[in-house]
């Protein structure tokens, strides 16, 4: 059960709350151990079993929160959040080194920022932003072709980056004299 | 220019590994010789790292620890343990 601590987290930036994140990891699972003789051994068993548990999701839980299937996002200019680190207060942004810039970025604000994304776009980037798997294992996942895949991580990575950069306005961390 | 366009628009590709070694000698060989580019790359790889790190650190709680130890006895037919291992036969129960 080695990789029940990446399904959780996965089920919880799905399902956004923990108790329905118990019961999504423990329904995939089950269906797992049932259906584990169906295995292809040799084969991927991370991207078997998150297959499984965002199918799992996709059946029973997406329809229970009434989120329609396909949405739109307003289109974003690339290189969003980057494009804006001068804007940061000097302060914050002489933290020269980008990972240490990141690190602005709580570990909630994050998950937010992902978490609030349309289901069509947050489930590709979870699978390949945090999770880390391939562009064809992601629309094996979603049964969904490549080139959408694509382009919902390219859209959806930017949404996330507008979130960021309005968590960071919020908390008051970008200058004033910044346009935008 | 048009060499930072053409780099910039395969960052996301390049970052997800998922371009041909042609591409990627190709796009190395640009940062080498643009900071503009090589600095955003940059951001980029460290955001990619921040959002995975951020994002998958839940507590798995003991509960749903607790819950999975009993599907494992109950339900599970027997097989051997879920997980590729060979050999790995240890039973269950």
């Amino acid at each position: 059960m080695e990789y029940t601590p990446q399904l959780y987290s996965a089920a919880l930036r799905m399902t956004r709350n923990k108790a329905d994140a118990e019961d999504l990891v423990q329904e995939a699972m089950l269906r797992g151990f049932r259906s584990f003789h169906t295995f292809t051994d040799g084969t991927n068993l991370r991207a078997w079993l998150f297959r499984i548990l965002t199918n799992v999701y996709i059946n029973n839980y997406r329809a229970k929160q009434r989120r329609p299937d396909e949405t739109d996002l307003a289109d974003i200019e690339d290189l969003y959040l980057y494009r804006r680190v001068g804007s940061f207060d000097t302060a914050v942004a002489s933290l020269s080194a980008e990972d240490q810039f990141l690190d602005l970025f709580t570990d909630d604000e994050v998950k937010s920022a992902l978490e609030n994304l349309p289901d069509n776009f947050r489930l590709p980037v979870l699978l390949a932003d945090v999770e880390g798997f391939a562009y064809r294992e992601i629309a094996d996942i979603l049964d969904i072709p490549v080139g959408t895949v694509m382009s919902r991580l390219h859209r959806g990575r930017k949404a996330m980056q507008q979130a960021l950069y309005a968590y960071a306005v919020d908390r008051g961390l970008v200058g004033a004299a910044s346009d935008t | 220019m048009a060499d930072c366009n053409d780099t910039l628009r395969e960052l996301e590709p390049f970052i997800d590994g998922e371009i041909s070694d042609e591409a990627r000698n190709h796009i190395h060989g640009h940062l080498g010789t643009c900071v503009d580019c090589q600095q955003a790359f940059e951001f980029h790889l460290e955001l990619r790292e921040a959002v995975r790190r951020k994002a998958s650190n839940d507590e798995l709680p003991a509960s749903l620890v607790a819950k999975l130890e009993v599907c494992l006895r109950d339900d599970f037919d027997g097989d051997g343990t879920i997980g590729s291992g060979s050999g790995d036969t240890a039973p269950v129960g």
